[in-house]
């Protein structure tokens, strides 16, 4: 009986041995070097895997950033430039400070400004929308309002105003990721320049079409008059396609394009009210 | 017992109203707006000014790239501009607008009504002259017909298939130049024959035409090689592989053309419009289209000058009636809503089908029940619900391996579905999404 039992528990023991010296060799023969600051830069990383750095997933860009010989060009939007600046000093890299950014939707086309023709009861969707017909309104170039950037978001930064049907971005919230300016079909959402206290400058239109084409359809498109080209006195401003582009690289949020814009197409964000414009124009109404 | 194709299929209310109305010539517009791209392919290129002295026939546009087609004058007078006009989609398009001054015709088109039955032309003559005159599908699809009867090589035609089904509820069109160009429509697919080297035809006709398949019986002797063929009614038999099922019984093979298999399939109108080209030097600038709709006070068939304004063809019927909610161009099945009246007639607008407000409305969207009649009606035995999964959740790999590029976009599953899901929408999106990335893959 005890025979038995020293038997069994021997040939245990020896099997586990068999084993574990194989599972040492295997070990030896098959080890896979991970470089451990792949995991300490994941670790840094905001771990939202929203693909704003353009690689799939975090892990993917701590790979990237690991493996690279410069990470200048390589940014983690979410993660903004503190992180940025530690993970370069785990890998010895320097970085460049990148300027914040933020999504701005460029189409001002409320349904008091840019009226409706036509009725769409078709699936709600940009994407099918914009390949089907120019939409609702006689613009082809503005928001469809399906909100196809709304579901590309993985951060509930955006939501769609049901009173102007236009999307909102939540500043706050908004990391600058890019999912919506690949989602929306029109290429209405732009990154922009975040700017000194999220002070923005931008010409909220994206109509190609030319003057009082564009007018007819929307009530605050650009026109492409060239007045705003005229005035900026830091040649940022160019027109291209009938359509006016302010370089944020270039602006210095004078905010004269602002002010000489005939159709308001050109619009100023998070900017304290001005007083003696507002006095102006008020006289002017009464007149 | 009749032929069909097999797979799915369904059985909308027909409502052919305009069936008795004899085809009526429509009066030249005062303007027309003449798009370069009235066909699949390349746009035509341009080669006349502002200020030209065009004529009936006319060249405008030149067709650039083998898969494009000439574009000719339908009117005689001058051009006004060359400028962006809204097509069917609402999206500018290139256009010739001319403002019609008379109706002074290019001298060698003859416009006669005398039926020319010889053809002492040779398969390459015959092809060059369509290409020449900017012959595309007339069925809707405007695929350059010159392209399609160009046999690519180590290939053989062995029949020519002539689509009559016009399955598309409502429209007349291809019913009526049936019934009045019987002659003609035989003669052009004697042409058509000879330009494919094949010594079979078939014209298929579907059973609700009883008066055009027994015109056609009535002349066909005189027309040894060409069999008419009747068929059961079912919608989508007019689709090009649905037919070739019907009549030949062979399947075309998936992401492969009929000639694969040795067919050829032009429709009706198209071979009408090859006889005018060929035996009358005429080139593509008219067509037939059905005005129709259940409030409309008079439905017809009108023969049109490409470029007409919508409206003008309305107002012929009778105006706009008040319940005119949605405007469709082409088929109720296949066509597509407008949202102008000022849009062109272009060479594939087969119909117009004005639709009550009542019958225009698309209901709520529900939940899927996975009743899986979709897939029972499918004509090309895919997976309708899975498909439009996919488009929903983006996963376009897995769309493409379940054969979406298979789909015709017949319609079928969203006519059919109980939960009134917007089927075909998201497959036309993983279509089009799949297709680029196809295309993208072979650079």
């Amino acid at each position: 009986m005890i025979s038995v039992l020293i038997f069994s528990a021997l040939t245990l023991v020896l099997l586990g041995v068999i084993a574990a010296i194989m599972l040492y060799f295997a070990a030896k023969k098959f080890k896979v070097y991970e470089d451990p600051r792949i995991d300490q830069v994941e670790a840094l990383l905001a771990g939202a895997n929203c693909g704003g750095c353009g690689f799939p997933g975090c892990r993917g860009f701590a790979e990237a950033l690991v493996k690279a010989d410069k990470i200048e060009d390589m940014n983690c939007p979410p993660a903004g430039n503190d992180t940025m600046k530690k993970i370069a000093e785990l890998l010895g890299h320097t970085v460049k400070v990148s300027d914040p950014m933020i999504a701005v939707v460029r189409c001002n086309g409320t349904p008091a400004n840019r009226p409706e023709t036509s009725i769409y009861q078709g699936a709600s969707n940009c994407k099918i929308k914009h390949s089907l017909y120019r939409g609702e309104t006689e613009c082809s170039y503005g928001c469809l309002g399906e909100g196809d950037c709304v579901a590309a978001c993985k951060f509930d930064a955006i939501y769609m105003d049901p009173s102007t049907r236009l999307p909102v971005i939540i500043e706050e919230k908004c990391v600058a990721c890019g999912a919506c300016v690949k989602a929306c079909p029109r290429s209405i959402i732009e990154m922009r320049k975040k700017g000194p206290k999220s002070r923005r400058i931008y010409v909220s239109c994206v109509n190609c079409d030319k003057g009082a084409v564009a007018k007819k359809a929307c009530s605050v498109a650009c026109i492409s008059c060239g007045k705003c080209v005229k005035v900026c006195p830091h040649d940022a401003i160019t027109i291209e396609n009938n359509l006016a582009y302010i370089d944020f690289n270039k602006c210095k949020l004078c905010r004269k394009c602002v002010e000489e814009c005939p159709t308001n197409a050109i619009v100023e964000l998070n900017f304290p009210p001005r007083k003696k414009a507002e006095e102006s124009e008020s006289a002017v109404e009464k007149n | 017992m009749l032929k069909t194709f097999s797979k799915g299929g369904v059985h909308p209310a027909e409502n052919k109203l305009s069936a008795n109305s004899p085809i009526e010539i429509l009066n030249i517009p005062e303007v027309v707006f003449i798009p370069v791209n009235q066909h699949l392919g390349a746009p035509a290129e341009i080669i006349v000014q502002k200020g030209d002295k065009v004529k009936v026939g006319t060249l405008i546009a030149k067709q650039t790239g083998y898969i494009s087609a000439n574009i000719h004058s339908s009117v005689s007078g001058t051009v006004q501009k060359i400028d962006d006009v809204p097509d069917t989609s609402g999206y500018n398009r290139k256009a010739v607008i001319i403002q019609v001054e008379g109706d002074e015709w290019e001298t060698n088109i003859d416009r006669t009504d005398k039926l020319v039955t010889e053809i002492p032309y040779t398969s390459t003559e015959i092809i060059q002259k369509i290409s020449e005159s900017g012959i595309v599908g007339l069925g809707g699809a405007t695929f350059p017909t010159h392209v399609k009867l160009s046999i690519p090589d180590g290939k053989k035609a062995e029949i020519l298939i002539i689509n009559g089904v016009e399955c598309e509820p409502y429209l007349t069109a291809d019913h009526r130049l049936m019934l009045e160009k019987t002659h003609e429509i035989l003669v052009g697919t004697k042409i058509l024959m000879k330009a494919l080297n094949v010594s079979r035809a078939a014209i298929g006709i579907e059973n609700n035409k009883p008066d055009a398949i027994k015109k056609f019986k009535s002349i066909i002797k005189d027309y040894p090689s060409i069999e008419i063929v009747p068929l059961k009614v079912k919608y989508p038999q007019g689709a090009e592989k649905q037919l070739i099922k019907a009549i030949i019984n062979r399947e075309v093979p998936s992401g492969k053309l009929p000639i694969e298999i040795g067919a050829v399939v032009q429709n009706v109108g198209t071979a009408y419009a090859v006889y005018e080209a060929i035996q009358k030097n005429k080139p593509l600038i008219e067509r037939v289209v059905t005005v129709t709709g259940k409030k409309v006070l008079k439905p017809s068939n009108l023969m049109v000058r490409i470029g007409t304004p919508i409206k003008n063809l309305i107002g012929y019927v009778g105006g706009l009636p008040e319940d005119g909610a949605k405007i469709v161009n082409g088929g109720p099945m296949m066509g597509k809503a407008i949202n102008s009246l000022d849009v062109p007639v272009t060479k594939g607008t087969s119909g117009i089908v004005v639709i009550p407000q009542k019958e225009a409305e698309r209901s709520e969207v529900l939940n899927c029940i996975r009743c899986a009649k979709c897939v029972s009606v499918c004509p090309m035995g895919l997976e309708p619900y899975l498909l439009m999964t996919y488009g929903e959740k983006q996963m376009w790999t897995e769309a493409e391996n379940d054969k979406v590029m298979d789909c015709i976009e017949c319609g079928s599953c969203s006519f059919i579905c109980p939960a009134y899901r917007p089927l075909l929408d998201y497959i036309r999106l993983s279509k089009t999404t799949v297709g680029k990335i196809i295309r993208s893959r072979k650079l």
